[in-house]
């Protein structure tokens, strides 16, 4: 457990659940990243730009951490870019047929205590940690 | 005023993802590696944002409506489907492969990291899939 960190993590996620109450007590939109970012391939025209400055924002906030801190964050490659979009491909198929990704399942839906939300939330790291368990310690691939 | 609001707000949490190292696809995997090297830092993450939203949203929700539009857009579904459990199970694996969701993927576009903009592409192509999919299903039925 040695690159275990629990005061940047408490930290980092207060700021993630205070930027989602600011989008639900203004906008009344809850901050699911996965229905954000579908919701630019089929929204009438005035509920697109609020996603759109939304999803240009993450990207700002990570851009403004970097230069904050002055530290070059690459983030490491685990895989391959085949494995990566494999995965990715996944990922977008599977938040779509469940309605929602880490964010809107797992942080909004379960703090609005919803029962759909926290067996989507049960199933996704269930589904994880299998996953991640045979890519290394069976396969052998990282 | 909307658009200012979520562009605020997606500053924040993408200076949320990155203090806490989410935008880190390896530390995600340590985390769903309960038998390996298991790093917990995530939950810790949850627990921070749930602690926020959790006693914030009880306070918003009982207000007659949001601060700059005229409604909340709050799922009110409560079935436990095959398609709900199906799409998490489907996320779940694709989340363990990559170690991106697609916050951090997003977000991660702004370290300049190549890895990011393919994970935000093919979670993309995920989603033109899964419509293509649903809209032959239900021609079918």
């Amino acid at each position: 457990m040695e690159n275990f960190t629990p005061i940047s993590s408490i930290l980092g996620g207060m700021l993630i659940g205070i930027s989602i109450a600011i989008l639900l007590f203004f906008n009344g939109r809850m901050a699911g990243i996965s229905s954000i970012m579908n919701g630019l391939l089929n929204s009438p025209k005035n509920e697109m730009f609020w996603r759109l400055t939304f999803l240009i924002g993450l990207i700002l906030g990570a851009f403004i951490f970097q230069a904050l801190t002055e530290k070059t964050i690459t983030p490491s490659h685990p895989h391959s870019l085949w494995l990566m979009s494999i995965g990715g491909f996944l990922v977008g198929i599977g938040t779509r047929l469940g309605s929602g990704c880490t964010s809107g399942h797992g942080i909004c839906g379960i703090a609005n205590l919803s029962k759909r939300s926290i067996y989507a939330t049960l199933t996704f790291m269930s589904a994880g940690v299998i996953t991640v368990y045979f890519i290394k310690h069976i396969q052998g691939l990282a | 005023m909307p658009s200012l609001i979520s562009l605020l707000s997606g500053i924040i949490f993408g200076l949320g993802l990155s203090l806490s190292q989410m935008t880190n696809p390896n530390k995600v995997i340590n985390f769903l590696d309960i038998t390996g090297n298991w790093d917990p830092s995530l939950a810790f993450v949850m627990l921070g944002a749930l602690s926020v939203t959790f006693i914030s949203f009880k306070q918003i929700l009982k207000r007659p409506k949001p601060f700059l539009i005229d409604d909340f857009h709050v799922s009110k579904r409560s079935s436990i489907d095959k398609a709900l459990i199906g799409g998490a199970i489907i996320f779940g694996i694709g989340w363990g492969i990559s170690g991106y969701c697609p916050g951090p993927a997003v977000a991660s576009i702004g370290f300049g990291s190549v890895e990011a903009f393919v994970m935000v592409l093919s979670i993309y192509a995920g989603f033109l899939f899964q419509k293509w999919g649903h809209r032959k299903l239900s021609r079918v039925e």
